[in-house]
């Protein structure tokens, strides 16, 4: 295998890395946020809003902005990470909420008269019920998230963006085409396996 | 004798707007006592009382003589089986799976959920080799229906709210599943607050009537005294028998 071969591997390996850390990470915040978002109306509008207003941000301004803040911010693949996991939270957030919102109220009802816990609502009624939109909010993340780690390299985050950025620096189409190739090669599959997945799983 | 349910000086307001007021009744073991009224006279509202999903305002509601208030929420729901109209299945599990949900989460063992399963659904006429693995969008509205009562026996739970559980049938099922009522109920022996609009339907099951109007006690009695009821309410339901039997 010749070494730009590898270098290309090897730049989707770390892109994939970016990205399954950021949808995990913004699935660890997210979903246990939109549950509890479900149960209060009032808390819902401004957090809802305030994930909408971070979507609106544009990921290279959001870069830059992180940049320099202690902690959470500076070069590498950190401040990239938390960064996507920002991006990836709407979507997620979102779907989960619309989700086990639109549960109708007729099956909630017999869930409870029936003397289920809240617990056992959730995870036996609300959340099996509410999977297809649920993963169709995780197609949107995984698949926008492919798109904007190319950013991430512009600070030092790593992954496909690397070939993009040096391509244009050196206006050279191959180099480009190395790092956009393989990034919507992956999201055209992450694609049909979730949509596939959302299938599977609708009612 | 105390009663196995018991209504005392029940009253239920919702935004400053009285659903229920001065409700006094009682419920024996075996009864089937009809809650009958027009729609908003505040007889579902009663009857989610009994299994904590509603508190009333002011008053005491009572099963096997414990305050409601009093019952933890999950124990008393999973002794009361509760249908509704649409019949409120879960929509992602089989009808066995639907049936034997109780059971699951009261922890039987597995042969003895199944084996309860086949009895209930045989129970309610539906052939448990052709039923059990289905999902209910597989289901006609009746058979749903059949599907809901069989659930809300699967704990066997002395006492059965029923929430205008036929309303939604066309005529020909409805009078089947009324029949199949009657028969469960000598059966199996239960308790049962039925709330209907429907005065023939009331008539057919009740042992006894409860007549509610806008939130107030209008009338009630044994089946048979209702016919005679001089209560102006209970008139013009039975006006929509004579005009039903009208030539």
């Amino acid at each position: 295998m010749n070494p730009f071969t590898l270098e290309v591997l090897r730049a989707s390996g770390e892109h994939i890395v970016l990205v399954v850390t950021a949808v995990v990470a913004a699935i660890a915040i997210g979903a246990p946020a939109a549950i509890a978002l479900t149960r209060h109306a009032r808390t819902r509008r401004w957090a809802l809003g305030v994930v909408n207003v971070i979507q609106t941000i544009p990921s290279l301004a959001l870069f830059g902005v992180l940049l320099p803040i202690p902690l959470i911010g500076g070069i590498g693949k950190r401040t990239a990470i938390i960064v996507l996991a920002l991006y990836a939270l709407l979507p997620i957030m979102r779907n989960m909420v619309v989700g086990i919102l639109g549960i109708e109220a007729s099956i909630r009802e017999s869930a409870l008269a029936m003397g289920m816990t809240r617990h056992q609502i959730l995870w036996r009624v609300e959340i099996p019920l509410a999977l297809p939109t649920i993963l169709a909010g995780l197609r949107i993340a995984i698949v926008s998230t492919i798109g904007t780690a190319t950013v991430a390299a512009a600070i030092g985050g790593g992954g496909l963006g690397t070939f993009i950025f040096r391509g244009i620096a050196t206006a050279d189409l191959t180099t480009v085409l190395a790092g956009a190739v393989p990034a919507a090669i992956m999201a055209i599959i992450a694609d049909e396996v979730l949509e596939w997945a959302e299938r599977h799983y609708s009612v | 004798m105390t009663a196995f349910v018991e209504f005392e000086q029940v009253a239920y307001h919702v935004d400053g707007r009285d659903v229920l007021r001065g409700i006094d009744l009682s419920l024996d073991p075996n009864e089937t006592l009809v809650l009958l009224g027009r729609s908003g006279s505040g007889k579902t509202t009663l009857l989610k009382m009994v299994n904590g999903l509603l508190s009333p305002s002011s008053g005491e509601v009572r099963f096997e003589n414990r305050r409601i208030a009093e019952w933890d929420p999950i124990r008393l729901r999973r002794r009361i089986g509760y249908v509704i109209q649409d019949g409120g299945l879960f929509p992602h599990l089989t009808v066995a799976r639907n049936v034997g949900l109780v059971p699951e989460l009261e922890a039987w063992p597995t042969q003895k959920i199944r084996a309860r399963v086949d009895e209930l659904l045989d129970a309610v006429g539906l052939e448990p080799g052709i039923y059990a693995s289905r999902y209910p969008r597989q289901l006609s509205g009746g058979e749903k229906q059949r599907v809901g009562i069989a659930r809300a026996l699967a704990a066997d739970p002395p006492l059965l709210l029923l929430d205008e559980p036929f309303a939604a049938l066309d005529p020909v099922t409805r009078f089947d599943m009324q029949q199949h009522f009657l028969k469960l109920r000598k059966d199996f022996g239960k308790a049962a607050l039925f709330v209907t609009h429907d005065l023939r339907e009331a008539l057919l099951l009740g042992s006894r009537i409860a007549l509610l109007h806008q939130g107030r006690m209008e009338w009630v009695g044994e089946r048979d005294q209702f016919l005679s009821a001089t209560s102006p309410h209970a008139r013009t339901f039975l006006r929509t028998l004579e005009l039903e039997s009208a030539p």
